[in-house]
């Protein structure tokens, strides 16, 4: 079933786990389409496609070297994701950091009363 | 007071995460503070505003409601259904962000929710996994900016923390 071509940012580049594969053998360093081929398993031209998709969110970059094109991981482009994750564990980390102050609570007043907690 | 560590987020697949955190609690208080509306009003506002609605009717297909302000006035709600609950052990309950996008007539987009509590030694590991019921789904959370299941997305990250500086 194909998919309207929807992605414009990060989060939907990286959804989707072949991209993923390519950023994960991007990250030892420069590959050219043909090594990209081979780790992955995949059809050139398929290869390409998503090749053209982490490009159009500059999660990779693309030079020339003779008669190859490499291509290599930009990190700065997955910082959206970075941030939200770390917004995340933010936001659970000051609730339970709020949540032991409540526990706290909930502990001497267990100790304190005897049977009448409730 | 000792430090108590931060919140540990981990994204184990496509529709999934994961939040970990051990407390200083035996899981019965962790259970109470999770489920008295009073209690939970004092620690889900995360310091980002005043929750003003804490509703929590704990039964199976029971209804829950939390919604907070924050200082500039913006109203941020959350409702859902609670599935399953097995007392100071497990609570599975739906979440849908009431700002996301619904489609009439359709069932809402939303999460559901595991509460996971283990005791060990008088100290409680909470975990809370949030699962998108679909790569769709999950797809339009993530569409929403509210949550995300990214699978490896952390791992990646740490692989290129190096580019990032």
């Amino acid at each position: 079933m194909a998919r309207a071509p929807t992605t414009t940012d990060a989060f939907n580049a990286i959804a989707e786990p072949r991209r993923r594969e390519i950023l994960d053998a991007l990250a030892d360093g420069e590959r050219s389409v043909n090594d990209l081929v081979r780790i992955l398993g995949l059809a050139q031209p398929q290869v390409s496609k998503h090749l053209r998709v982490l490009r159009e969110v500059d999660l990779v970059t693309v030079r020339e070297d003779g008669r190859q094109r490499l291509y290599r991981l930009n990190g700065h482009a997955l910082k959206p994701v970075h941030d939200w994750v770390s917004k995340y564990e933010k936001t659970w980390s000051e609730r339970f950091e709020q949540l032991d102050v409540v526990l706290d609570e909930l502990k001497r007043q267990e100790e304190g009363a005897d049977g009448h907690d409730k | 007071m000792t430090s108590r560590g931060t919140a540990k987020v981990t994204l184990p697949d496509d529709e999934t995460i994961l939040v970990t955190r051990e407390f200083d609690a035996p899981k019965h208080l962790v259970y109470k503070a999770w489920t008295t509306p009073e209690l939970v009003k004092r620690w889900w506002n995360a310091k980002r505003g005043e929750v003003t609605v804490c509703e929590i009717d704990l039964r199976v297909g029971g209804r829950w409601r939390y919604v907070m302000v924050t200082p500039d006035g913006t109203e941020v709600a959350f409702h859902g259904e609670y599935r399953e609950i097995v007392p100071n052990e497990r609570i599975v309950s739906t979440e849908v962000f009431e700002g996301a996008p619904q489609e009439e007539g359709q069932p809402e987009v939303g999460t559901v929710n595991t509460l996971t509590l283990i005791e060990v030694d008088g100290r409680t590991t909470v975990t809370i996994e949030t699962k998108a019921p679909s790569k769709e789904v999950r797809d339009a959370i993530i569409a929403s900016g509210m949550e995300a299941g990214l699978q490896d997305a952390l791992d990646l990250l740490e692989e290129v923390a190096v580019s990032l500086r």
